[in-house]
């Protein structure tokens, strides 16, 4: 008895852990905006759990930051948080916030997490993503708890989906 | 015990390839090496080079264009730098990296324009053909160079920020580029010869 119970208790623990579970994306509540000091954002850089975070560092003025987005939205949608989580760091001047920021991420629909970094000192902050990082936008860090890659880069769609690969089958 | 010792070394042989990054480096100069000269075209559709500055001690040479909103925040700290350092010997240069056809806000056109309606005190060169930024290893706007003229030609000295708040010039708390130059003028030696600073990549053609 007790054998059936353990097999039935690993299988709904399989089935729920399916990769393809799909998220429910509710059209009209896109992602809210947090605004973070360099400290808090940092606690999200030091996570020691068993997810894969893809942080993208972006802005709603940067072309080539956008022409990203969508790769990076799909990965949300593709993935369930609790394996892959997308943070979109955006990098716009704090002050723009409710002019430019907010009215894009709805007018997108974004669904990743949308983290406005209020982080003056750049250089202060900019080695301690990457020491190789000269400060273009965008760049990316793709981390679990076993390794990390930093990419000052822009991506196409097979790019990234090859890059975060390398995260999730190891 | 023995068994302890292996997972450990075990585990700490994996941390040390687990996070060994994968980066792209960027070719370009480091600080103390020699610059490149260039002949580009200004916005007074001159050519300019820096051999052209008989009286010149040295240069700032700042990547900057019209549309990143990093380089427009900082055209007025631009100018104030060429003010201060142009008459002790260090004038701006300031050079367009992007791909007019990549960016279309910052053609030679548009270059003229936002010049003339900042009033830019220095000269504004378009790098036609993108063949100077790669070697300098520039790879946003703005993005700093400041080059001292020595026997064997222009050397690097700084390379980076203008100072530490892009975002915000009223809270300014250290202007990098002010002190290294100030440094090369009093002949001491500069405190941080590498900064980091936001910026925009610079724009190629795809």
């Amino acid at each position: 008895m007790f054998k059936y119970a353990s097999i039935i208790i690993i299988l709904s623990f399989l089935i729920s852990c399916k990769p393809e579970t799909k998220k429910e994306v509710i059209d009209n509540l896109p992602s809210k905006v947090t605004v973070a000091s360099f400290k808090e954002f940092e606690q999200i850089l030091n996570s020691a759990d068993d997810k894969t975070y893809v942080i993208n560092f972006w802005a709603t003025w940067c072309a080539p930051c956008i022409k990203e987005l969508p790769y990076f939205e799909e990965i949300t949608n593709k993935y369930p948080t609790e394996k892959v989580e997308v943070i979109l760091v955006s990098l716009d001047f704090p002050d723009k916030l409710e002019s430019k920021l907010i009215p894009f991420i709805n007018k997108k629909k974004l669904v990743s997490k949308v983290i406005l970094l209020d982080a003056p000192n750049e250089n202060e902050w900019i080695p301690k993503i990457n020491e190789s990082w000269s400060g273009a936008i965008p760049a990316t860090i793709i981390f679990n708890k076993n390794k990390q890659s930093f990419y000052e880069q822009s991506f196409t769609r097979d790019e990234l989906l090859k890059e975060l690969e390398k995260f999730i089958k190891t | 015990m023995k068994k302890l010792q292996l997972i450990l070394l075990l585990f700490t042989a994996t941390l040390i390839f687990a996070f060994t990054t994968n980066t792209i480096v960027g070719e370009g100069y480091k600080v103390g090496d020699i610059a490149t000269d260039f002949s580009l075209k200004n916005i007074d559709d001159s050519m300019v080079s820096m051999a052209d500055f008989k009286d010149a001690k040295g240069f700032i040479v700042i990547f900057t264009c019209n549309t990143c909103p990093y380089s427009i925040a900082y055209e007025d700290r631009i100018i104030a730098l060429d003010k201060k350092y142009k008459n002790l010997g260090y004038p701006v240069i300031a050079i367009n990296p992007n791909d007019p056809e990549a960016q279309k806000g910052d053609s030679f056109d548009l270059m003229k324009v936002r010049a003339k309606e900042k009033g830019f005190t220095f000269p504004y060169l378009l790098d036609v053909g993108q063949k100077i930024y790669p070697q300098y290893g520039a790879t946003k706007t703005p993005h700093v160079f400041i080059l001292q003229k020595e026997s064997d030609g222009l050397r690097v000295k700084y390379i980076g920020a203008i100072d530490d708040s892009s975002r915000n010039a009223d809270a300014v708390k250290t202007k990098y580029t002010e002190n290294a130059v100030d440094a090369l003028l009093a002949g001491k030696t500069i405190n941080e010869t590498t900064t980091k600073a936001i910026g925009c990549s610079i724009k190629v053609k795809s």
